[in-house]
């Protein structure tokens, strides 16, 4: 699972983007660890994440499978973590979002300290996981770096768009839907909080981060490069 | 994934939400139609989109109304109004889709969900990359263009040829009829995936030579790639070796995954049990 690697951006545009998961090894280390994917979950709620989510069922905001029709004036797009943590029952990666470093940063040293035994990465820019474990005091074990797009890039959308549609690096947040929200946030139709939310839904791990999304779509919409 | 058309009312939003825009209205029925060809079977509408389940007759009539008085009713973009998809019973080599498609399903061959690899994700408790080596993913079809099974075959056949080892744990690899020379097995060549993940390891030295190979036969290939390398770092956590390589191939990585050491083996025997 690369769902987090090939976020598009240069990086200063994750500078509000720190996504810490954790996962186990199957035969290595898988046995007991759901309790500990549920605790690293729940010690992430203090920190202020905006999005928590596991592989299997998603993140804090999900679609419904039975919308009341008054929701179209009325929704909720209150990120509920409660449910993520709870509703986790099967051995998968789980995720934390956060939109600063500070948040990540401590987060990080909190989940040293529990010394959970599982495999910890930070998904950022290059220099910002470094700076979080310089600051945990942890020298990093491996790397894997996004080298970004190539072969027949010309079938790629706009920038815009795609540093929306790639904060699901599993495809599950459409081109044409970022750049509808593009164009909705530009005609005062929503909020880029209220879009941000829309694209949030699609995401299928919880990985998506809406403030960024945010952030991106209200520059997009003045016509400011949001990179 | 299918539609039904009785209970459609063609408001268009599943026509956005498609990943690689398979939806559309049909302008003979008016009703949002799935091209079966391109569908991937990711499941994005039917898992993404929010349902209300309205009576297909009372929408109908009330945007007709809309539309004869020239108004715009502005809904949620991400509802399907009545809940109108149905995803098909999908028999191999379809299934092949979904399985490199939709995130929730796991890969057999893995157990891993999302696109089935590891990486350097857990190599801390794995070892799968060791100094001196270079984990390579190489993803086709990200973001949003998809890959035929067709197309991964030439990169499959030119990486074989170069005599570097598949992953074994890797659910490309494993639709291989012949690892040794990278053959896919021929029943999926016609079959579309949202992405696909072929993951290859090299000592150092070979990585540039990948890097150039990739380079010359992407442009072969009619989608996108996207390249991870995966290294492992020294003793205080620095990467002299593959972030230097990169730099003078003219690579500038903006983001990585990093993985700081925590994880550590907790079971004697490498006992499969559950997916990770």
């Amino acid at each position: 699972m690369t769902n987090t690697l090939h976020r598009f951006g240069p990086s200063q545009s994750f500078a509000d983007d720190y996504i810490v998961f954790a996962m186990c090894a199957r035969g290595k280390n898988d046995g007991d660890a759901l309790p500990k994917l549920r605790q690293f979950l729940e010690m992430a709620v203090p920190f202020k994440p905006v999005n928590l989510g596991d592989a299997i069922h998603g993140g804090a905001l999900r679609p419904s499978r039975a919308m009341n029709p008054l929701a179209h004036w009325n929704r909720d797009s209150t990120a509920d973590f409660r449910a993520v943590i709870d509703g986790m029952d099967a051995l998968t990666t789980v995720a934390a979002v956060f939109d600063n470093r500070v948040a990540a940063e401590d987060f990080v040293k909190a989940v040293k300290e529990a010394d959970l035994g599982l495999s910890i990465n930070i998904s950022t820019s290059v220099d910002g996981a470094e700076q979080c474990c310089f600051a945990a005091g942890i020298p990093r074990h491996s790397v894997g770096y996004s080298l970004g797009f190539e072969g027949k890039t010309e079938k790629l959308p706009n920038a815009d768009v795609l540093l929306l549609s790639t904060m699901c690096g599993h495809g599950m947040v459409s081109h044409s839907l970022a750049k509808k929200m593009i164009d909705w946030v530009k005609e005062g139709r929503r909020t880029p909080e209220q879009a941000a939310a829309c694209l949030t839904r699609f995401c299928s791990c919880g990985v998506f981060n809406p403030a960024r999304a945010a952030r991106i779509l209200q520059q997009a919409a003045r016509g400011e490069s949001p990179a | 994934m299918k539609i039904d058309p009785n209970k459609c009312v063609a408001c268009g939003n599943c026509t956005y939400v498609c990943p690689v825009g398979a939806i559309y209205i049909d302008p003979a029925t008016r009703r949002a139609t799935v091209n079966s060809k391109e569908c991937v079977e990711c499941y994005a509408c039917y898992n993404g989109l929010s349902q209300e389940h309205l009576n297909p007759t009372f929408v109908r009539t009330l945007r007709k109304v809309f539309q004869m008085l020239r108004l715009r009713f502005d809904p949620e973009p991400d509802v399907c109004p009545t809940a109108a998809f149905a995803p098909d019973e999908l028999v191999w080599p379809r299934t092949v889709r979904r399985a490199f498609s939709d995130p929730r399903v796991p890969h057999e061959s893995t157990g891993v969900h999302g696109r089935g690899t590891e990486e350097v994700k857990t190599n801390d408790v794995s070892g799968r990359v060791k100094q001196g080596e270079v984990g390579f993913t190489i993803e086709f079809g990200r973001p949003g263009v998809g890959v035929w099974f067709r197309d991964l075959q030439t990169m499959c056949w030119a990486l074989a040829k170069a005599g570097v080892t598949f992953e074994k744990r890797n659910p490309v690899t494993s639709l291989m009829s012949d690892m040794a020379t990278g053959t896919i097995r021929e029943d999926i060549m016609n079959e579309k995936v949202l992405s696909a993940i072929i993951e290859i390891k090299v000592p150092v030295e070979r990585a540039e030579e990948i890097i150039r190979l990739v380079w010359d036969v992407e442009k072969q290939i009619d989608t996108v790639v996207a390249l991870g390398v995966g290294a492992r770092c020294d003793a205080d956590g620095e990467d002299h070796v593959v972030a230097p390589m990169l730099e003078k191939l003219g690579y500038h990585p903006e983001r990585a995954k990093t993985n700081i050491g925590l994880g550590r083996v907790t079971q004697a025997e490498a006992k499969i049990t559950v997916s990770a």
